[in-house]
């Protein structure tokens, strides 16, 4: 049983791990919490929802997910970000949030309210390892994860524009001086962090057989704590809080009951905020010099 | 050092301070004497502004003491420093935007006895205050643009609306940071005149400036910093032609 | 006399008005918390026990409320001094989700099925005490506080250096605002007399904000102004009814690039003499 849950939780954590690497890619670049990622997370998932009720394949529904959430995306950056990049980063927030209201409405809109569920779930191939049965769309979902987080490091640590968004995060003006043009740049990053809420929504949608339009209020959110987590200026701390969350939060279910699972999770975010802001990965506490 | 035997109206006694294992200062001790205009000179990251923000408390150094009238005030919380009287101008001007000149010489004016009286608008609250502010309005030329917000006024008088605030609560010691930075003859002249007239009626002055004629011309004393590091200190004329500092500003030219 | 519909409405209208001055107190010192729902929850939860089960007179068990959710308040505005902008942001929508787990969880109020038995109050009570707090804002606005949390709010070191106890400023805000928001909820439990924990979610919380910011965040009048759109404009435009929420959100960012400050602002309101801008 324990281990059961324990298998159930890095499932859910992957798919924490990628929104929070959603949130992560325009909070610790731009220093702006975009929350319309929750929505561009439901979104993509109602994109993939579609496709696969239209009898395509999987990694079809996948890459419409993700190209569905990365084109409203970068709608959001051009409307939303670009106007107000030089204002306090908590008035861009407030932008996205707008966009998050509008998504929802959207959503409920063109679907419904009611959840849309899948007559028969997808991939649906157990895989037993003595107390422990996986689905085969648990390990999808496991292994989209790994190959999204693969490419994403790829494109970070190995591309021109990945080495443009490193320096953005760094110093914004120092990067425009050295020839960094912010504009095609925060684009990028917004489009990557859409394109991988989306692939969330389509993993956990099809993993559920089920979506609402407000999986994004009750997943999606959850995200920020696991960032905050991770850390919120080192990307990567996602990849651990990520499935640590998940577990807690599926262990606390399991024997707690599922109605304290939000209260430990935030309570650990503010905690967190708190004590360690820099997050589980996050380097030294950046100062300028002891406080009084 | 800077004594004449009376009670320093500010007394720094080997402060130090480190920002991740860089000491940007070390072993300072420095004095300001009742109406007294002190400056602070030296090259760029020499840690004159550090000091400062030790002195209003924003930073804590790792030892050495504060000393206001001989009253301990090291790291004490910076709006007590303020109340205990220390008042600070900024580099770049630090003023509220959207309040009126007259607003922020209102509310430069704290006070204690009733705090509940707060709870009335501001010209009721503190009829003490609305005279003081009247005065300094006068003072300082600034009664013409008095319902003007900060933000629409020209850099000249915000500068001198950041003077006015600060000598609002009427402080004991006023700590210019480069408060001709950016001017011209006239303007910086002004300014002098201005801090002689204040040295006059009881305030000291500790200013940091890098216009050399303009600190000549005015420091009763001058304190030398380098890397952190005091490297002289005395009258203005001996400071001319000391070799040490000739030493770390040309050292720092190349 | 005025149809029951109708009455809701405005019913409606004096609660949001009370959670909107709750966010724009705390603005007011350059904090956004958008977990202000959690504080009404608090104020409708603890009203509706002492009335219901204490027996105690509405107007009392308020006051009561009040006053414990200000206490609350001021608890949460202390670590709320460590963080700023966007990462308070985040701790205060933390804070608001765990008062709603807290109600989920607590089964002596019904847990997930909610809470009922409260007696229903008219709209003339109700905004009783809406006008009163509204009131109370405008007066509090002319006054050398208001300055003072101006001060910290536009510089909060410099407001520090010149004497200003930012501490006691930001922390007296959260407290104020957390007892406003409490009135709300125990106007809103007495109002629909049936509460669940889904009536104080981030979606409330987010409520109270919009209203803030498209009535006007610079001025407390901004928060009636906004709670009448938020509540009325659905009313007068109803072949939109399905997509209110859009038009708001849309309404929100046209506001945030066109004009920042939201619809009412000072020198509309033309009533503060000595503020006019050059």
């Amino acid at each position: 049983m324990f281990l059961q849950q324990f298998v159930n939780g890095v499932t859910l954590g992957a798919v924490y791990t990628l929104i929070a690497l959603s949130f992560s890619l325009v909070m610790g670049i731009l220093g702006v919490l975009n929350l319309a990622i929750a929505e561009l997370f439901m979104i993509g998932g109602y994109f993939g929802f579609a496709v696969i009720l239209a009898k395509l394949p999987l990694p079809v529904a996948l890459l419409a997910g993700m190209a569905g959430a990365a084109l409203v995306a970068a709608a959001i950056e051009k409307i939303g970000y670009q106007p107000l990049r030089n204002a306090p980063p908590v008035t861009p927030m407030l932008s996205t949030l707008g966009f998050s209201i509008i998504l929802q409405n959207v959503a409920t809109n063109l679907w419904g309210s009611d959840p849309l569920q899948l007559s028969e779930e997808v991939l649906s191939a157990r895989f037993t390892f003595g107390p422990v049965s996986i689905s085969a769309m648990q390990l999808v979902v496991l292994g989209a994860t790994l190959v999204l987080v693969i490419l994403l490091a790829f494109v970070v640590q190995r591309t021109s524009m990945g080495r443009a968004l490193r320096a953005i995060a760094e110093n914004r003006d120092v990067a425009r001086l050295l020839g960094v043009s912010a504009g095609p740049v925060t684009l990028l990053a917004f489009m990557l962090s859409g394109a991988l809420a989306g692939a969330a929504g389509v993993l956990i949608s099809l993993h559920y057989a089920a979506i609402t339009p407000y999986i994004g209020v009750e997943i999606g959110l959850k995200a920020i704590a696991v960032m905050v987590v991770g850390g919120t200026t080192r990307i990567w701390g996602a990849l651990i809080a990520g499935p640590l969350i998940g577990i807690a939060e599926v262990m606390t279910t399991a024997y707690g009951g599922s109605q304290i699972r939000d209260f430990v999770v935030y309570g650990l975010m503010i905690a967190i905020l708190l004590l360690r802001p820099q997050g589980l990965l996050g380097g030294p506490r950046s100062e300028q010099g002891p406080r009084v | 050092m800077n004594n004449n035997q009376e009670q320093p109206r500010l007394g720094l006694s080997n402060v130090a301070i480190s920002f991740g294992g860089i000491r940007a200062l070390d072993d300072i001790s420095l004095a300001v004497m009742p109406k007294q205009i002190v400056g602070i000179i030296g090259p760029n990251g020499a840690g004159k502004t550090t000091t400062f923000n030790i002195i209003t408390g924003a930073y804590r150094p790792s030892k050495g003491e504060v000393r206001l009238d001989g009253q301990a005030v090291t790291a004490k919380p910076s709006h007590l420093i303020a109340r205990a009287g220390i008042a600070r101008t900024f580099q770049n001007i630090r003023l509220f935007g959207d309040m009126t000149v007259w607003e922020h010489l209102m509310v430069a004016q704290p006070h204690n006895e009733f705090p509940l009286r707060r709870l009335l608008p501001a010209r009721w609250a503190n009829p003490r205050a609305l005279r003081r502010a009247e005065e300094i309005l006068e003072f300082l030329n600034l009664e013409d643009v008095k319902d003007r917000t900060a933000r629409s006024l020209p850099y000249g008088l915000q500068r001198r609306v950041e003077m006015g605030r600060a000598i609002a609560a009427r402080p004991k010691l006023l700590l210019l940071d480069e408060p001709v930075a950016g001017m011209n003859h006239e303007e910086a002249d002004e300014i002098r005149q201005l801090m002689l007239k204040l040295r006059d009626k009881g305030l000291s002055i500790l200013l940091i400036e890098h216009d050399m004629t303009f600190v000549m011309n005015l420091c009763d004393y001058l304190y030398v910093l380098d890397f952190g590091v005091m490297i002289a200190h005395g009258l203005p004329a001996e400071m001319r032609s000391n070799p040490a500092v000739l030493d770390a500003y040309l050292g720092h030219a190349t | 006399m005025m149809s029951t519909y109708y009455a809701g409405l405005l019913a409606d209208v004096g609660i949001l008005l009370l959670g909107a001055l709750s966010v724009y107190v705390i603005l007011a010192t350059g904090q956004l918390s958008l977990g202000n729902a959690g504080f009404m929850g608090i104020g409708a939860y603890l009203t509706s026990y002492l009335t219901v089960t204490a027996g105690i007179p509405l107007t009392a068990a308020l006051m009561m409320a009040a006053a414990a959710s200000g206490l609350i308040g001021v608890v949460i505005g202390f670590p709320a001094l460590r963080l700023k902008g966007i990462y308070l942001a985040m701790a205060t929508l933390g804070f608001g989700e765990m008062v709603r787990s807290f109600f989920l969880n607590f089964e002596a109020m019904g847990g997930s099925g909610g809470f009922d038995g409260m007696r229903h109050v008219s709209l003339a009570y109700i905004w009783s005490w809406a006008a009163a707090i509204l009131l109370l804002v405008a007066i509090l606005e002319r006054s050398q506080l208001w300055l003072e949390m101006r001060a910290v709010s536009d510089d909060e070191t410099a407001a520090g250096l010149v004497g200003l106890n930012t501490t006691t400023i930001k922390v007296g805000a959260f407290g104020f605002a957390a007892a406003v928001a409490a009135v709300a909820g125990g106007l809103f439990a007495h109002h629909h007399v049936y509460i669940e924990p889904g009536n104080f979610s981030f979606e409330r919380s987010i409520d109270f904000v919009l209203a803030v910011i498209l009535g006007g965040s610079t001025v407390g009048a901004g928060a009636l102004v906004g709670a009448l759109l938020l509540v009325m404009l659905p009313e007068y435009l109803r072949f939109l009814a399905e997509w209110r929420f859009a038009v708001f959100g849309a309404l929100l960012i046209a506001m945030l690039l066109v004009r920042r400050q939201g619809l009412l602002d000072r020198s509309l309101l033309g009533m503060f003499g000595s503020r006019r801008p050059a």
